[in-house]
């Protein structure tokens, strides 16, 4: 992961898939019928919240490990994941909030999948707080791992919750009948598109964050490294 | 291009924004680490040098 060309590659992948996105949001697809233009924020909503599912399931992926190996390596890819599934979260959130207060005429409401989701967002806002606010000692990690794990049960609820449940949060891509309700093949390519570019963003950051908290780790390391040299030389004896 | 242009502006803008804020926030956090860095190197070279010359020991830097 820590390979300058992958990461120079993958940034400027991110930002013409991104540009693209953009164009073909604003310039190409056409507005759903019904919801009218403030529809189009579906094709960034979506991405944002694929990308901040995947983040947290890596965070467990990275708890199991840990746990089980013990490996400094998988506790930094967890955090990692955690930090960029947080931003991704939240951005999906504001940009549901905007999408329903014309639609809903609300920009909030306590819906099973906005609650849940809610949730979600709370319990990796305490995973990273406690990561911030602690010292990196295994116990903390070790902490932090489980937080992680439980914390990603919620994310299969929160995408199964529009069809488990009574809710007004609409089911486009799988709906309840069972096909998708992206009606023009526009629509679909769209949708394409933004979800790679937010997956090769999510992977730019991930990467980004990663290779910093190894590289932190490491550091740290070789500083309790030269403090015992440094106290070995200084011993008069 | 429609009555709900304004919410479709802000949501793009704020996405933007963030994504934006989230990359300096990785640089500023990649600065820290490189001063890190070079506080360790000037402590490891310190320690080298008395090595070296067999001195006693290096001015405490609490670093």
């Amino acid at each position: 992961m820590n390979n300058p060309t992958i990461r120079n590659w993958l940034g400027f992948s991110t930002l013409a898939l991104m540009l693209a996105s953009l164009f073909m949001v604003f310039d190409y697809v056409p507005p759903d019928a019904e919801m009218g233009i403030a529809q189009l924020i579906f094709y960034y909503h979506v991405p944002l919240a694929w990308v901040a599912f995947a983040s947290f399931g890596l965070v467990a992926i990275a708890g199991i490990f840990y746990l089980w190996l013990g490996d400094q390596l998988w506790d930094d890819l967890g955090y990692a994941a955690a930090e960029t599934g947080m931003v991704f979260c939240t951005l999906m959130i504001v940009a549901g909030s905007i999408w329903a207060k014309p639609i809903w005429g609300t920009w909030w409401t306590w819906d099973s999948r906005l609650t849940m989701t809610f949730i979600l967002w709370l319990m990796y806002g305490g995973y990273l707080m406690l990561r911030a606010s602690a010292d990196d000692t295994p116990q903390v990690a070790r902490f932090g791992a489980v937080i992680g794990i439980v914390a990603a049960m919620d994310v299969p609820i929160v995408i199964v919750s529009v069809r488990l449940w009574r809710t007004i949060h609409p089911a486009v891509l799988v709906t309840k009948q069972g096909t998708h309700g992206l009606e023009d093949p526009r629509m679909i390519w769209t949708l394409m598109v933004s979800l790679t570019a937010f997956t090769l963003l999510w992977a730019w950051f991930l990467m980004l964050r990663f290779t910093q908290l190894r590289t932190r780790s490491r550091m740290g390391r070789l500083a309790g490294g030269i403090a015992l040299a440094t106290a070995a030389a200084s011993d008069p004896k | 291009m429609g009555a709900h242009f304004g919410y479709l502006f802000a949501a793009y803008s704020i996405i933007f924004v963030a994504i934006f804020l989230y990359v300096m926030f990785i640089w500023r956090r990649q600065a820290a680490l490189d001063a890190e860095l070079r506080t360790l190197e000037a402590r490891v070279a310190a320690l080298t040098e008395r090595s070296a010359a067999g001195g006693p020991s290096e001015p405490r830097s609490g670093a």
